[in-house]
């Protein structure tokens, strides 16, 4: 580079006239022709997910709320207080909100010495440990609750305590899934959270206990707070768990409109059950809103400082507390792992070779390797339409307009966007059943229909984790890259798309991994000739036969290793684990 | 030429709304320089933001030879801007960031290349380009910076407080470089800053702008020596502004007519045999010798300076001459303010 420049520098390179301003407002028609095809580019971007959402989450669910609701076409709110007056309504309502705060409470006592120890302090090792404690998030409720079961199971190594299918195991199987929610939220926020207010606390007389709760610990509210409600929401519609491990003691809204719609038939009920859920999920998410709003201004974070410092002494009890949740999260899995060895004629990978098969009695139409295989390529269209779609919304989302109309368009697209986390998948998974199965919608036998249903529920989680980035970037690089004159698509596709891919990545692995796990809307819509693998392994376990039991041990295995696989590749590939952004080829 | 006519920019947020520019007018000649000089606040960067096409005018227009630039994007104006920290994009290295506004021009990757090499070594940072922006000080980041804007010969180089992150050393060295390269290459340029000693070094003329609107344009030397008003006088180094009565009292027999006489500390010298007595209330030590702050009845206090070998401390008596040198008459129409500015 500089060999050429030096033979170049006799002519003076700069000085040249710049070449002449297009008149581009010579006539107002062009000018209002550009106009409209920038407001028509961005109606054509939010028209195609929203249109998806239409046809495949308003029209299904609202089929489904219509049919409860107005069932002779006539609206008959009646239902309504008689189903919630129901005693067995009220007592599963009110177990779903306790056990999923309990659910919440537990995560957080047990994720804030993990966040503190993983994100705070530095010693070896610490990548591969947060890596691992992130393992059981990717898992598969079903796999999870299989897991917890044959650890609590009356013969199991932990028979003794007798938590088979007690409150107990659903909160720690809960805390089991969600215990990387924690670490990860709070975690992220305590890295970067400015030392020097807590040193200012010392200074002035307070003991390293108070300063923890009146300084850190109220410094990193916001981060505890949204890292609660998430928990929260994902406990009170927890599915598969509640399914495997309550039986029939324990269940949730989302489990009772399961029983309602597929066992007994009760379309109202459950439409009342589904109504109940979304005022539930939306009352938290508004109380949640309300208190970050608040808390937003307390946070002070210093970006790009490292402030994690090496293990002290007086890191004990987050070392101690740390330590007992790993062996919680190792325990499970370790136990499916080798349940999964074990057959009725001594160890061996048996059950493993009994997956090409239909299974004891024949409970399969077919061979779980067939599933297998239908799942991989129904999770992998579910994790393309879902950054598609996500890519699209998100590109609409990030922006922040300055007339009002088109900011509550924005508002109200958010809002639509985050719909799906709040409505049950049973819903979803019903609604799909009988409002898609007439002309001119009849998908019954399309090979599109799960991977659909499960983008419906991935959509929100990939949005959920572009978005954040793309707003927190610095707007200035997108006025920098207009400036050098870049149009909205190079600016798009030079800054929007080179800021956002490590995060696109591994939101597109994290979705392939939940579509592969999806349970609650796909356990509706699997036709018995092409099931899911999360199908297959509640089929197994539905059915008696130690064969059967042994398969889905190992069934469960493998798509545990899918799913944990899946996002660590993804996220070793573009460079997660260095911190840098993601390989540059922009 | 850049020309704004009666240029406003309002912003309404939480029902409130705020006048950020009002009633501007401004002319940017070809190849000069203009500085925008004010407070924080006064609305300088907003002005530059709306010239471009970051910031929509409420009322007015900006033109360039002529042509309106209200329906021309941002991206079609062909202006150049310059952030106070170089914002340059984190996942291109140094040679990517200049190619940037390149792409356009459809030059062939090898002219690219060697106009990359030129302008580093133009900014004096060659062999940059295959450093990670990441890696950069934040001087190095600011010639990057500069060079990125220069690329595509911007036909108005735009420049936001573009040396106020920096060290003072750093800050002047990069100054006298930022106003060669300004000069060799003949570029255009909108000059932001809070600084008035950058102001004066770098541009042919200065906007003093204030609260919104601009108080004085001028050359530099024409700022310096016939203040528009006391508010101006203050913001570019006077100390003191005396009215006819006061300046009288000190000494001056410059013609005021209905104005005023504004003093820098030059404006009033120790002098053993000097007519005026005064009491100093405060010594401050400076690079060329001492700043008193003398309190001389019949005018208030005012600054004077003494050379630093004179042992001097806080409640002496002093004797001080006026010299014409350092005082400026400044026009009587805005409200007179007697005594040491604030601020």
């Amino acid at each position: 580079m500089t060999a050429s420049t030096t033979t170049r520098r006799s002519e003076p390179p700069l000085v040249v006239d710049p070449p002449p301003l297009e008149p581009a407002a010579a006539g107002g028609l062009d000018r209002r022709l550009r106009r409209f095809a920038g407001v028509a580019g961005w109606v054509l971007i939010a028209g195609i997910p929203v249109t998806m959402f239409v046809l495949f989450f308003f029209y299904p669910v609202g089929s489904l709320l219509g049919r409860g609701l107005a069932p002779g076409g006539a609206l008959d709110l009646s239902g309504l207080a008689e189903v919630a007056g129901k005693p067995r309504v009220q007592r599963i309502a009110l177990f779903t909100v306790w056990q999923a705060a309990a659910s919440a409470a537990l995560s957080v006592a047990l994720g804030l010495p993990g966040a503190y120890l993983l994100y705070r302090c530095r010693f070896r090792g610490r990548t591969a440990v947060r890596a691992l404690v992130t393992v059981p998030f990717v898992l598969p409720s079903i796999v999870v609750a299989l897991a917890f079961r044959t650890l609590f199971a009356a013969d199991g190594p932990l028979g003794s305590w007798g938590w088979d299918g007690s409150v107990a195991a659903i909160l720690a199987a809960h805390v089991f899934l969600n215990y990387a929610v924690v670490v990860r939220t709070v975690g992220a926020s305590w890295a970067h959270l400015d030392s020097r207010p807590a040193e200012a606390a010392s200074s002035l007389g307070a003991g390293p206990i108070r300063v923890l709760f009146t300084i850190t610990l109220r410094s990193l509210l916001p981060a505890i707070a949204a890292a609660f409600v998430m928990v929260f929401l994902f406990c009170a519609t927890s599915f598969g768990i509640m399914l495997i491990m309550g039986g029939s003691r324990y269940g949730t809204l989302e489990t009772e409109i399961f029983r309602q719609t597929a066992q007994i038939g009760d379309l109202r009920a459950a439409a009342v059950l589904s109504i109940l859920q979304l005022i539930l999920v939306v009352a938290v998410l508004v109380v949640a809103a309300a208190v970050r709003r608040r808390g937003e201004a307390t946070l002070r974070l210093r970006a790009s400082v490292d402030l994690a410092h090496s293990l002290r002494w007086s890191d004990w009890p987050a070392v101690l507390v740390t330590s007992a949740v790993g062996v919680l999260l190792a325990a499970p899995l370790l136990v499916l792992v080798v349940r999964s060895l074990q057959t009725p004629t001594g160890w061996g990978l048996g059950n493993y070779r009994a997956l090409t098969g239909t299974g004891e009695s024949n409970v399969l139409v077919t061979p779980v390797t067939d599933a297998l295989a239908y799942s991989l390529r129904a999770a992998l269209l579910a994790a393309a339409l879902s950054v598609l779609i996500g890519v699209l919304l998100s590109v609409v989302l990030a922006r922040r307009p300055a007339r009002r109309a088109a900011r509550r368009a924005v508002s109200g697209l958010d809002a639509m966007v985050m719909l799906p986390l709040g409505v049950s998948a049973v819903t979803v998974g019903f609604g799909f059943l009988i409002a898609l199965d007439s002309p001119p919608l009849d998908l019954r036998s399309s090979p599109l229909l799960i991977p659909i249903a499960q983008a419906m529920v991935t959509i929100p989680l990939v949005v959920r984790m572009v978005l954040p980035v793309l707003r927190a970037a610095d707007d200035r690089l997108r006025q920098a890259a207009a400036v050098l004159g870049a149009g909205p698509i190079r600016v798009w596709w030079s800054v929007d798309l080179p800021i956002m891919s490590r995060a696109l990545a591994g939101a597109a692995a994290f979705a392939f991994a939940v579509a592969l796990g999806e349970f609650g809307a796909t356990s509706f819509i699997a036709r018995p000739e092409t099931p899911t693998l999360p199908v297959v392994i509640g089929r197994l376990i539905a059915r008696p036969g130690s064969v059967n039991a042994g398969m889905a041990l190992a069934a469960a295995v493998i798509l545990a290793v899918l799913c944990a696989l899946s996002v660590f590749l993804v996220d070793f590939a573009t460079g997660g684990r260095r911190g840098e952004p993601g390989v540059g080829g922009f | 030429m850049l020309e704004i006519r009666d240029a406003g920019i309002t912003f309404a947020a939480d029902k409130r709304v705020t006048l950020a520019v009002r009633n501007v007018d401004l002319d940017v000649p070809d190849r000069s320089v203009l500085a925008l000089l004010g407070p924080s606040g006064c609305g300088k960067s907003t002005l530059l933001r709306a010239i471009a096409g970051l910031e929509a005018l409420t009322t007015g227009r900006i033109s360039w030879d002529g042509t309106d630039l209200a329906g021309i994007s941002v991206h079609r104006r062909g202006f150049g801007l310059m952030f106070q920290d170089g914002v340059l994009f984190p996942h291109r290295d140094v040679a990517g960031n200049i190619a940037y506004g390149l792409r356009r021009t459809g030059l062939p990757n090898q002219e690219i290349h060697s106009r990359v090499g030129d302008l580093l070594e133009l900014v004096g940072q060659p062999g940059y380009g295959s450093r990670r922006v990441a890696t950069l000080s934040g001087g190095e980041a600011q010639r990057v910076a500069l060079a990125r804007a220069l690329a595509p010969r911007p036909r108005l180089l735009l420049l936001d407080e573009p040396l106020a992150a920096l060290d003072r050393s750093l800050r002047e060295r990069l100054l006298a470089d930022l106003g060669s390269v300004l000069r060799s290459t003949g570029t255009t340029a909108v000059f932001v800053t809070h600084d008035q000693g950058e102001a004066f070094a770098i541009a042919d003329m200065v906007a003093v702008m204030t609260s919104g609107s601009i108080r004085q344009v001028g050359p530099a030397a024409e700022i310096w020596a016939r203040p528009a008003d006391a508010w101006v006088a203050g913001f570019v180094g006077y100390s003191s502004v005396l009215d006819a009565q006061a300046a009288a009292a000190v000494g001056s027999t410059v013609p005021l007519g209905s104005g005023a006489l504004a003093l820098r500390p030059a404006a009033l010298r120790l002098d053993p045999g000097g007519p005026l007595t005064g009491r100093v209330t405060l010594v401050t030590p400076a690079p060329d010798g001492l700043v008193l702050t003398v309190r001389i009845n019949g005018v208030g206090e005012v600054k004077a300076i003494a050379a630093t070998d004179v042992p001097l401390a806080v409640d002496d008596l002093v004797r001080l001459r006026f010299d014409a040198a350092g005082a400026a008459v400044v026009p009587g129409r805005d409200d007179l303010v007697s005594g040491p500015l604030v601020g």
